[in-house]
């Protein structure tokens, strides 16, 4: 029962990170109608940049509980690379969707190097911080505190969000250009800034996400492409464009991912795949999203 | 076809058929994944260019090719280059009709997205069922031989850059010839006018999906075909072919080349596949160069290197017309 807590855990943390990369993507896709295969490339980048202002904090001296905090403020930094991007995408908004997706994995490519170049192909990884917050254990279960809170943020962030888009005018404003870009400019909307300041909460979103497993695990070059995939799994599973969609998707990938390492290893991956594929055939807008025109 | 046009591809034919002779073996070497590259994407735009769906999962076909010819010639011992093709040709059939009649009830983002899951479906197949496919080491494809010959006298890379290399050449230019006569038959302008408007294209009495699916159907043999070559000229099948990111390679070579163009996606196998083995001797952030060059296609020529020379040539045309006026 204690190792089912921690799989159940473990899950749930997985989870958490996936929807603060799927509800960036969800914004993106959801206002601009943009599918951003670079928001894998946006974690990886706030992974690497965590380690290394961790490290720089560790080095001058901040107390170890102010790693939190730090990754936070990494993530916040990162996602400067925002707006510059969007600029470049800008380029392509009245053009096919196919190219803006091409033009996305452009940004996939350059950003593989950009880190390589960086931060050196090894992987990198944060030592002996996952644990100074304690842990919380009773018999066999055991999960560190960090997992704990960065659960919270991510739940903070999601009700942030759901605030954001609901309650106040400028989140009204995002959902109206979503709903009909047309109308919602004929109505005084400035569409160009809207776009600016949802692709830079989009990266934001990313960076953040990536700069918060670092503790957890290792970066590498690879986890950008991977993380775009299940990413991407996370927002069909729930329907694109919808927020709602991201946080039950995200949570049924975290979950399945966890179950299935116990009862099936091989199955781990392969089963989202299944189940992606399932939710295209028979509801291609997700279990939240709108019908598919 | 206008004439100049086809002398500049007999030319192009028969420079690509003095290349072993003339160039180092290496240059020979080099381009056989060209060509394995030249045919899939001959299937691939058939489905991007003439049809409209963008498949982000099209690599998964060229997987199917390399891995067919790992189980024939590898695991069954049938050591005939012949036999793989037809047997990756009826491989891909066989997985291209139910996987297609699941795909082409969408168009657009969610065609994309489920061509994509499956390719990534079948990828972690491949990578996830060690004791069937060698995970993440593939499997080894052996030596093979071709037309029935051994070659016994050649080693391995003097039967890539001699024999296999005119093999694969005359291939292409097979495949590409069939394929000229799929995108000029009827068929082919059922496709094209469903691309444009596929309510209009419906109500003129094109059944539109199984348009779509024969499409898919023909993309996905092409690309088992130049996977089966790419799979010889490796020696090994594994996972990384199958990867989403080998799918955006294809895509990517389609762009560059240019997908309004029928030889476009020929000229964009050649060219990256050249531009690659440069820059990867230059510098190893050969990506960055690449995704450079994709977002400035993209952005600035989005009908590739053929938009690029039939503006040159229409440039050059209208003032000869000029001159007399």
């Amino acid at each position: 029962m204690a190792s089912f807590a921690n799989l159940l855990l473990g899950g749930i943390f997985h989870a958490a990170v996936l929807f603060l990369v799927a509800a960036g993507l969800q914004l993106v896709f959801g206002v601009q109608k943009i599918v951003n295969l670079a928001c894998g490339s946006f974690y990886a980048l706030g992974a690497y940049f965590g380690i290394t202002l961790v490290n720089l904090a560790l080095n001058a001296g901040l107390p170890a509980w102010m790693l939190l905090p730090v990754l936070i403020v990494a993530g916040l930094l990162m996602g400067l690379v925002g707006p510059p991007i969007e600029r470049l995408l800008r380029t392509v908004y009245d053009r096919d969707e196919s190219f803006q997706l091409l033009l996305t994995f452009a940004l996939v490519l350059m950003f593989q190097d950009v880190l390589r170049f960086v931060w050196g192909a090894n992987p990198q990884s944060l030592s002996n911080v996952l644990l100074v917050y304690g842990k919380v254990a009773s018999g066999d279960f055991s999960v560190p505190v960090y997992n704990l809170l960065v659960i919270a943020a991510a739940i903070a962030a999601a009700a942030l969000i759901g605030l954001f888009l609901r309650r106040t005018n400028y989140g009204r404003l995002l959902r109206a250009t979503a709903e009909n870009r047309t109308m919602a400019e004929a109505l005084g909307v400035d569409v160009r800034s809207v776009y600016a300041v949802v692709f830079t909460l989009g990266t934001l979103l990313g960076t953040i996400g990536g700069a918060l497993v670092v503790p957890t695990s290792a970066a590498s070059l690879d986890m950008a492409i991977e993380f775009v995939i299940e990413a991407f799994a996370v927002v069909v599973i729930g329907g694109l464009g919808s927020m709602t969609g991201a946080l039950v998707g995200a949570l049924l990938v975290g979950l399945i991912r966890a179950m299935s390492l116990v009862i099936y290893p091989e199955f781990e991956i392969l089963a989202i795949y299944l189940i992606v594929i399932g939710v295209l055939l028979l509801k291609p807008s997700g279990l939240f999203g709108k019908p598919a025109t | 076809m206008r004439t100049p046009a086809l002398l500049l591809i007999i030319a192009a034919v028969v420079a690509l058929a003095l290349v072993p002779i003339l160039a180092p073996p290496f240059y020979a070497n080099l381009l056989v994944p060209f060509f394995g590259y030249a045919i899939a994407l001959l299937g691939f735009n058939l489905l991007f260019g003439y049809t409209g769906l963008l498949s982000f999962g099209h690599a998964m076909f060229l997987g199917l090719g390399a891995y067919g010819a790992a189980v024939i010639a590898g695991v069954l011992g049938i050591r005939q280059f012949e036999v793989v093709l037809i047997g990756v040709a009826l491989g891909a059939l066989v997985v291209a009709l139910p996987v297609g009649f699941l795909c082409v009830r969408y168009t657009g983002i969610f065609f994309g997205m489920l061509t994509l899951a499956f390719g990534m479906l079948a990828h972690s197949i491949l990578f996830k069922f060690y004791y069937l496919t060698g995970g993440d080491s593939g499997m080894r494809v052996p030596r093979m031989r071709i037309l029935g010959l051994e070659f016994g006298a050649y080693n391995k890379i003097e039967l890539l850059a001699g024999p296999f290399y005119y093999y694969c050449l005359v291939l292409l230019v097979l495949a590409s010839l069939l394929m000229w006569r799929i995108v000029h038959s009827p068929f082919g302008l059922h496709l094209r006018s469903l691309r444009d408007n596929a309510q209009k294209a419906e109500y003129l009495g094109v059944r539109v999906r199984q348009f779509r699916l024969a499409a898919f159907v023909i993309s996905a043999v092409y690309g088992a075909i130049g996977g089966a070559i790419l799979g010889f000229r490796i020696g090994l099948a594994d996972p990384e072919l199958v990867h989403w990111t080998h799918s955006g390679h294809l895509v990517f070579m389609t762009v560059l080349g240019g997908f309004t163009s029928f030889l476009g996606p020929i000229a964009g196998a050649l060219a990256l596949t050249l531009l690659q083995d440069q820059l990867q001797s230059i510098t190893q952030y050969w990506r960055f160069v690449l995704g450079a060059i994709l977002a400035a296609m993209v952005i600035f020529f989005p009908r590739g290197l053929a938009g690029i020379a039939g503006d040159i040539a229409a440039l050059f045309t209208r003032r000869k017309r000029e001159v007399p006026a």
